[in-house]
């Protein structure tokens, strides 16, 4: 049990169910291309709403991976996040089910909507026909906790499991949550987030958030960093990822694919975008100290990219804040503008991103942004080699919080 | 580094009475403040009843548009968190707001305030393509989970690490866990830690009765919540909040603050068995019980008191009782085990916070909190449940544990000075 140094939380694993792609590689081919996949809603009873455009996973079939029995009891969100789930496990060579250490491996999804299209339907017959009508699983398929007990569940993992319901900054507060699991013991964790907002009714509760765009043109919907920023738009999906301990990882023969290196939170009040300058760059401190990485070290910032002009310009100042002059010299992108901001999900598919983007030594491009008005060197239309060992993963929820993680390039053994 | 933890503020907002006070009187009369619900008209469901807080925002001084606009939750909360910052003597304007924590947990947040406003949208469930005009603007605050720390951040000043935890019934511990951690690991120095949920409306209790987990004695409400008794047959739902100050030792003495106790250790564990089942042994919930013991380098000889998830459930308290046997060994038929759910029902996410406050005040007044409504053993069940009568004891580790839906199981451990000596 002891160690030299400090456990390292490493990334042996990453599952993705996102817009652009139904499998990790798939979405990084896409987020590497710049596609814009962003388009009309087509959901069922979605037509009459104001809000038109977003990224919906499409020619998803659950259950191509998940057993009926699980499909019944759940929501959409759970199926994502049980595919991205398995999809990560496999792709970090564990086993789908029953470990031999069950209680080695622990399950934390951040969650930001629940399963409101399975909600939403159980309502209807609560007050279409009566309270006889609501089925077995409403209790355990609409709340927060349902994807982490089911991944739990479905592959027999014992760990510490954990729900952190957060605006969209919370994916980075999971990761974070199960990185100090890593170090304070747990062998490793499945962690991420997915979402499915785009039922009838969680679009309804969603329209009051000022931030959000309904602007119709899905070239135009969603462009951060623009004179023409109006907003952002929602997505689905998430990812998963196998955060481990690195001489457990090393020692079962697993690639070590990036290490977890630092995390900062901070809080500065929902839709005060102006203030989320100081609080941004006050994560993004806490969080290269907690990696011992100075500023010049980042390689690469995945930005927030809210999509909202005071926003806009708050990032890009708590970035120059942080980082200092380094700020004008380092690449940033923001890849969710081709498929939206899938709430907890999106800074979990952004490290997703990061972790290609260091593999590949390539910063992916921002899709639908050509011409931007802050002083960020902000890639845009194609994609652009570049040596990364560093990435700085930014995220900041509407209702008020700020996050920031580092994630290193996971062949740096010693830092 | 790791920091000792200490709790200094202490707010609860709980059927029977609002207030620290309120709540611990209930408790030590043994009184049960469970009723027939008188929040909607209950009519057709199976279970007709809860343990219900009469709380009117207009009394608590809260900000007009919380009044109008926020969730009985999070006004829950709200109310919780100010008593625990008075009680704490902490001056929220003197303290770094960025060292300032918020870690609140809730099972199901604003479920109340969507069911309201989708019979709006819905007709009345009548159609799927609901018509949003119907909806209040406000909406997305009930949608979203993490208004509940936000607004109470937003009231302290907090600008550290904000989360809202919802583990389902075991959120209130975890919250606090959360919280524990994120002080000794040195993120924090101060963090309003809770739990609060206001689950009783029409889907709620709907989709309890599916699955037949709460009691329908709709006759007898006072009666109703028989934890660990063999005629046991459910839980009782109930709703509110506690929330406490958890502060770093040093900077609590630096400030001459008075120490209820210190948090000596948190775990929780999956079962990976079931989402609502639980086995018959307990393994996992004693895992985390042991964990927690192993933290605080202490006996399980030493435990003095522990605080039961005991909903009254058939399998729960066969479940824990297990589990306690399994960590305590023959130490856990000398250890008081009591459910205050017999008392206040089953707040869901709320319940964990609830039951380290029960704790806190336990060790506060060296007093153990009964079992309201024990009246027949269940062979499986052959503990000391502490029957009916509060119960004077000499108390320095108290342990609390919980179970939840999705299998999680989760323990909390409280200690004074004194008490470790391993």
């Amino acid at each position: 049990m002891s160690t030299e140094r400090p456990r390292r939380a490493v990334v042996t694993g990453i599952g993705v169910i996102a817009p652009n792609g139904l499998r990790a590689d798939a979405y990084w081919k896409s987020v590497r291309e710049g596609l814009g996949v962003l388009d009309r809603i087509t959901r069922e009873g979605c037509g009459d709403l104001p809000l038109k455009v977003a990224g919906e996973v499409r020619g998803f079939d659950a259950s191509d991976l998940i057993e009926d029995k699980f499909l019944v009891q759940t929501d959409r969100f759970s199926h994502y996040a049980m595919a991205a789930a398995q999809l990560a496990l496999d792709d970090a060579g564990l086993a789908r089910e029953n470990p031999e250490e069950p209680f080695e491996i622990g399950v934390v999804t951040a969650a930001g909507s629940g399963g409101g299209e399975f909600g939403q339907r159980e309502l209807q017959k609560l007050w279409g026909q009566g309270s006889k009508f609501v089925g077995p699983y409403q209790s355990i398929a609409w709340f927060y906790a349902a994807s982490t007990g089911q991944i739990s569940i479905r592959s027999g993992l014992k760990g510490p499991c954990g729900v952190v319901a957060s605006d969209e900054a919370g994916g980075l507060d999971a990761l974070a949550h199960a990185a100090r699991g890593v170090r304070r013991g747990t062998g490793a964790v499945l962690v991420g987030a997915a979402e499915a907002p785009l039922a009838p009714y969680s679009m309804v509760c969603q329209l009051g958030y000022p931030e959000l765009s309904t602007v119709e043109d899905p070239d135009r919907a969603y462009r951060p960093f623009t004179a023409g920023a109006c907003g952002f738009v929602p997505a689905e999906g998430g990812a998963m990822l196998v955060v481990e301990d690195e001489s457990r990882a090393r020692d079962r023969g697993a690639a070590v694919r990036a290490v977890v290196a630092g995390h900062g939170a901070t809080f500065t009040g929902a839709s005060r975008w102006e203030e989320s300058r100081e609080g941004l760059a006050r994560a993004i401190r806490v969080a290269l100290d907690e990696a011992g990485c100075a500023p010049e070290e980042v390689d690469v910032v995945f930005a927030d990219a809210m999509g909202v002009p005071e926003a806009d310009r708050a990032e890009a100042l708590a970035i120059a804040d942080a980082l200092g002059a380094h700020a004008t010299r380092v690449p940033v992108t923001a890849p969710k503008t081709g498929i939206g901001r899938a709430y907890c999900g999106a800074p979990v598919l952004d490290t997703a991103a990061a972790v290609f983007a260091m593999e590949h030594g390539v910063v992916p491009p921002t899709p639908n942004v050509f011409d931007i008005c802050h002083d960020l060197d902000l890639v845009m239309s194609r994609a652009r080699p570049a040596e990364l060992r560093t990435a700085l993963v930014l995220s900041r929820g509407l209702m008020g919080s700020n996050a920031a993680l580092v994630v290193r390039r996971g062949d740096d053994s010693a830092r | 580094m790791t920091r000792r933890v200490a709790v200094t503020g202490i707010g609860v907002v709980a059927p029977g009475g609002t207030g620290a006070k309120a709540f611990w009187d209930l408790l030590a009369a043994g009184r049960t403040a469970t009723r027939g619900i008188t929040l909607f008209d209950p009519v057709g469901l199976r279970s007709r009843i809860a343990a219900e807080c009469d709380f009117d925002p207009a009394d608590h001084g809260l900000d007009p548009d919380l009044s109008r606009h926020a969730d009985r939750y999070i006004q829950f909360a709200v109310v919780a968190a100010g008593e625990a910052v008075r009680d704490a003597g902490l001056d929220t304007d003197a303290e770094d707001p960025w060292r300032v924590a918020v870690s609140l947990g809730s099972a199901v947040g604003g479920t109340t305030r969507l069911e309201h406003d989708y019979v709006l949208v819905s007709a009345g469930g009548q159609r799927w393509d609901v018509d949003h005009r119907a909806a209040d603007p406000k909406l997305h605050m009930a949608f979203s989970p993490s208004t509940l720390s936000s607004v109470v951040a937003e009231q302290f000043g907090a600008r550290g690490p904000v989360q809202t935890v919802s583990t389902g019934c075991t959120s209130g511990l975890d919250a606090v866990g959360y919280a524990f951690h994120t002080i000794a690991e040195g993120r924090a120095d101060v963090c309003i830690a809770g739990a609060s949920d206001s689950p009783i409306s029409p889907i709620t209790m709907a989709c309890f009765d599916a699955i037949k987990a709460t009691s329908p004695d709709n006759d007898d409400p006072e009666h109703a919540s028989r934890p660990f008794d063999n005629n046991r047959n459910g839980f009782v739902m109930g709703e509110g909040a506690a929330v406490l100050v958890l502060e770093d030792y040093e900077h609590a003495r630096a400030r001459g603050a008075h120490i209820y106790c210190e948090i000596g250790g948190y775990a929780t564990f999956g079962n990976a068995y079931h989402m609502t089942g639980l086995t018959s042994e307990g393994l996992e919930m004693s895992r985390a019980i042991d964990s927690t013991l192993d933290q605080a380098r202490i006996d399980p000889t030493l435990i003095d008191y522990v605080n039961a998830h005991g909903s009254g459930t058939r399998q729960n308290d066969r479940h824990e009782t297990a589990a306690v046997k399994r960590s305590l060994g023959a130490h856990a038929y000398d250890t008081p085990m009591s459910s205050i759910k017999s008392m206040v029902g089953h707040s869901l996410g709320a319940i964990g916070a609830i039951e380290v406050a029960a704790c806190v005040l336990a060790l506060k007044h060296q007093v153990v909190p009964p079992t309201a409504n024990y009246e027949t053993p269940d062979p499986e069940c052959d503990l000391d449940y502490v029957p009916r009568t509060a119960r004077p004891r000499k108390l320095r580790n108290v342990l609390s544990v919980g179970s939840g839906f999705g299998g999680f199981q989760s323990a909390v451990l409280l200690t004074t000075p004194g008490g470790r000596t391993r």
